[in-house]
């Protein structure tokens, strides 16, 4: 029972402490220098103070003032993180799978996937805006073009790169080409796949809230936290903004933990970093 | 049984790998290639089950080519190369999943043989939760759950200690005694050549040719005591003393 054992508790708290003590010294700096040095009441100064620093209980307050809104607008932003990465995740690896057995496809492909890949989202964003129209559909494209990426490219790796051996088995079992793909392939580029997976995973919310700015509409009640964030940058209330940004971090971390589980529970079988030899 | 006539393989445009091959092999014999390394001891193994084509000469096995008889051989490499993703009793039942074998024929197949292996304790253990050993013992129970005639081993123990490696040989030979197979065998061990073999095949490189062929004559079934006649010493000096004659420093 010393320090290291509650350390790993103990620690985060100590920092959440100093964080807090520089935010509001910071705060305090800000009033002190209005007030000091540009003749402020100190009433006006706290209110330049919130509108470029806001306090944490100022902050939840804002959160619990828009509740409606925001949760509203964190709900419409999960569904499109869902749809873009799931579609990503799908799509990719079946974008793969044709790669893994058609040489010639992927090689007339494998360039303009490479070429979308490597253009800036922000720059596609406005051009699907007006092939699509805003909206969900919009949005969810755009987290899949972000998403996709990384499972294909993951996804090819693991379903070419067999054991040698192992593909002789098949051959000495007669296999067929589907076999071989269902029963060694396919299984073989789980790792690989999942890793792509958590990385689309990771990208997802960030796609969907980047993508609800430029796509995002307030339509029957279909705006996103992306969209949330420019109503309240033109209105300029930053407390709110502060409060979209703590939903926003809540959805992150959701995906990333949820994709971290699916891992975990696909490979622990099987994976070496999750158990070890019993002797 | 084996029928391997003037056999040589090129790689492509590359340098003669194995040049006439020849040799025949019958049906209850268990055959050790021993040779320094890349003389074409697995490739000459993987042209006898038809993963590689010979450049000329032909290789027939009860009078088929390679291709035809492929479905009669079974193969066990030198890294165990379980599918990680199966259980032990999976992986020793693949190559009856891929010939389609109904589920429950599967089970016996795979229950009687992981018997004979050693391994029924642990048929629901992954590959990652096994020792060395023991993944050579589903190695080799995968290779024989289709009943091959022909056993093909490409430096299987290599990777093992001595101690483990003796024990596995001595299995080998006693599951061969339940289910005779034609063994083709390539080690670098002579006294492990020795105590398998009906005959050791040395072979020279550059290229691959039979440089001496031994002949093995203890009864089979042996025992470890074998290890310590004066017989088998003798023939371990002797094979031992050609063996040096191909390996060039
Ligand atoms: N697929 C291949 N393509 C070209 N050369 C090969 C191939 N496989 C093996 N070789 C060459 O053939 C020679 C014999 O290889 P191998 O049969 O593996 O020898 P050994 O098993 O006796 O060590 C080596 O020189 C190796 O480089
Ligand atoms: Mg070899």
């Amino acid at each position: 029972m010393t320090f290291r054992n509650y350390s790993i508790i103990l620690m985060p708290i100590l920092s959440s402490f100093v964080i807090f003590m520089i935010w509001f010294g910071l705060g305090q700096n800000m009033v002190q220098e209005r007030v000091e040095k540009d003749g402020y009441t100190v009433e006006e100064a706290e209110g330049a103070r919130k509108a470029v620093l806001p306090y944490p209980n100022e902050i939840l307050t804002a959160l619990t003032i828009h509740r409606t809104d925001l949760l509203q607008a964190t709900s419409n932003t999960f569904s499109t993180a869902i749809l873009g990465f799931l579609a990503a995740v799908i799509g990719g690896y079946g974008i793969s799978l044709l790669f893994s057995s058609s040489l010639l496809l992927k090689q007339a492909t494998y360039p303009w996937i490479l070429v979308l890949q490597m253009t800036p989202v922000i720059i596609l964003s406005p051009i699907l805006v007006i092939w699509l129209g805003p909206g969900q559909r919009a949005t969810a494209l755009i987290t899949f073009l972000i998403g996709f990426f990384p499972v294909v490219a993951n996804s090819t790796q693991g379903l070419i790169s067999t054991n040698k051996d192992l593909l002789d088995l098949f051959t000495i079992s007669n296999a067929s080409k589907w076999q071989e793909i269902a029963l060694l392939r396919v299984p073989n580029s789980m790792p690989y796949f999942l890793t792509g997976m958590k990385i689309a995973g990771t990208l997802a919310p960030v796609g969907a809230i980047a993508g609800d700015i430029f796509a995002g509409t307030s339509a029957s009640g279909s705006a996103g936290l992306g969209f949330m964030i420019m109503v309240y940058i033109s209105s300029a209330q930053v407390p709110a903004l502060f409060a979209t940004a703590i939903l926003a971090c809540t959805l992150g971390f959701v995906f990333v933990c949820g994709v971290n589980v699916i891992h975990w529970l696909a490979l622990k079988n099987w994976h070496d970093s999750y158990g070890e030899a019993e002797q | 049984m084996v029928e391997i006539r003037d056999l040589s393989k090129r790689y492509g445009k590359g340098p003669q790998i194995l040049d006439s091959i020849n040799l025949e092999v019958m049906h209850e014999e268990f055959i050790s290639f021993l040779g320094p390394s890349g003389c074409g001891k697995s490739t000459l193994l993987k042209t006898l089950c038809g993963l590689i084509n010979s450049s000329s000469g032909s290789v027939k096995i009860k009078g088929k080519s390679p291709d035809e008889a492929r479905a009669d051989c079974g193969f066990v490499f030198q890294d165990a190369n379980l599918l990680p993703w199966l259980c032990v009793q999976q992986n020793a039942e693949l190559s009856l999943k891929i010939r389609g074998v109904p589920k429950s024929l599967r089970r016996e197949k795979s229950e009687a043989l992981l018997k004979l292996v050693g391994l029924s304790e642990s048929k629901e253990k992954f590959p990652r939760q096994l020792s060395g050993g023991m993944r050579m013992r589903v190695s080799i129970a995968r290779a024989l759950a289709t009943s091959p005639s022909i056993l093909l081993l490409d430096e299987p123990f290599a990777s093992l200690d001595e101690m483990r490696r003796n024990r596995l040989n001595e299995d080998l030979l006693r599951i061969r005694n339940q289910d005779l197979f034609t063994a083709f065998y390539v080690t670098h061990s002579v006294g492990e050549a020795l105590f398998l073999s009906s005959r050791v095949v040395i072979l020279s490189s550059n290229p691959g040719r039979i440089h001496t062929i031994i002949d093995v004559p203890f009864e089979y079934p042996r025992t470890a005591a074998l290890r310590e006649s004066s017989a088998y010493l003798d023939l371990l000096v002797k094979t031992t003393h050609s063996l040096r004659e191909v390996t060039v420093e």
